[in-house]
This record gives structure tokens, sequence and C-alpha cells, in this order.
């Protein structure tokens, strides 16, 4: 299975997002074509509710830990409760530039 | 002394640091780079560690907080979170007030 299904699936059984968008963001990077290393993450679910940003973040980072420590060098996060995604009218802030430093893992 | 005692050392005598790739004049990763940018954008010093030039530090600070990714950005010795946290902190007001409180408080004490 692609890195980007494991992540979908993944995050769908354990969190049944409202809303759920997986990018796979590999062909703005320094990697070869076709990869799996870069991933922009946008989760809307209600379990993130009363949570700080923080600990939305270790509910995925622990999620996906076997990914993190394997196919994935970078991943961004968007987490948000149903109300603040309606608030922000469901717009995601764009990922920044590779900037061709490391090539090694984030973790 | 053990690296996570130094990690331990650095977040606690500092008010607030990036554990960044790169520095913040030369950053070597989009993340780190954003992230120094919204720090430097707060108007107070803050220390940073570039991780490149540190192996001992790049390979053992995802346990010290058990957070996988760089950066991570510590005020007051506590884990604020990687690059997309800092941001929407940041444009929510939240970070300018943060470091400003940290950086005061430690200047008085």
């Amino acid at each position: 299975m692609s890195v980007q299904s494991t992540l979908e699936q993944k995050i769908t059984e354990a969190l049944h997002p409202m809303h759920l968008d997986v990018v796979n963001e590999s062909h703005t990077h320094n990697v070869p074509a076709g990869s799996e290393s870069h991933f922009k993450v946008t989760v809307v679910a209600q379990e993130f509710e009363g949570k700080m940003l923080v600990a939305r973040h270790r509910i995925l980072n622990e999620l996906l830990a076997n990914e993190l420590a394997g196919a994935i060098h970078a991943l961004s996060l968007h987490t948000m409760t149903p109300a603040e995604w309606e608030e922000k009218g469901g717009i995601v802030p764009t990922s920044p530039p590779c900037r061709g430093g490391s090539k090694a893992r984030t973790s | 002394m053990d690296v996570l005692e130094r990690i331990k050392e650095q977040v606690e005598s500092n008010p607030v640091i990036v554990y960044m790739k790169g520095t913040p004049q030369m950053p070597q990763c989009g993340f780190s780079s954003r992230t120094a940018a919204a720090l430097q954008q707060c108007g107070e010093e803050f220390a940073y560690v570039n991780v490149l030039m540190d192996p001992e530090i790049f390979q053992n600070l995802p346990q010290f907080a058990n957070w996988p990714t760089f950066p991570q950005v510590y005020i007051n010795g506590e884990l604020i979170g990687g690059c997309d946290i800092t941001l929407e902190m940041f444009e929510k007001g939240e970070l300018q007030k943060m470091v400003k409180e940290a950086v005061a408080t430690n200047k008085g004490t």
C-alpha cells in the first residue's frame, strides 16, 4: 500500500475526521520522481475539541510513528475542530519550499 | 554530560530556543526557515541550535520531548511545537505574547 493510502487509512480509522486531506508534496522537494517523502495533512475532527495544538499533533505523530521513522521525511500538520474549520472557511496555509539542506530523516 | 541533560540545560537556560536545520541567517530547511523567521518577527533575542552541526542532538532530540520532527521550539523549557504550530500561534498573536513574556521574566530574575 502507498504511504499516502496508509496515512489516509490510519487517520480515518482512528479519528473519523469530518474532513481529511493528504497531499503528497514530494515533487516540490529534492527527491526522485514518484517519492512519498513529504506530506501535508489536514485533519478536521471533533476529537481535537478542547485540545492544545501540541496535543493534537502528538495524537497524529503517535498514530503515524512508523511512517515518520521510515518513509516520511517531512510532515506538515493542520489540525482543526469542525468549528475552527468553518471559521477559517476551509483554508490551509501553503507549505514552505525546500532548501535542500539535508536529506536525512526528521526522526 | 549526557546529551539529554545537555538539551535539558539548553532549554532551561534559554527563555526561547529553537532547534533547527541550519541557522536563522542560513536556514537549510523550509520549515526551519519559516519558524526562525516567525521568532525573529517577535522582536526578542532567541537562542538556536543547528542540529545539522550537532549529530548527537540531531539523533536524540526527538526522544527528549517525544516529538519526532524538526524544527522544535521551546519557551520557558516547554515544547511549543514545530513549524506548523509556531506559525499558527504567530498568526494569532499568541507567539509574540509568549516570547515577550518569557524574555521579560528572564531579565527580571
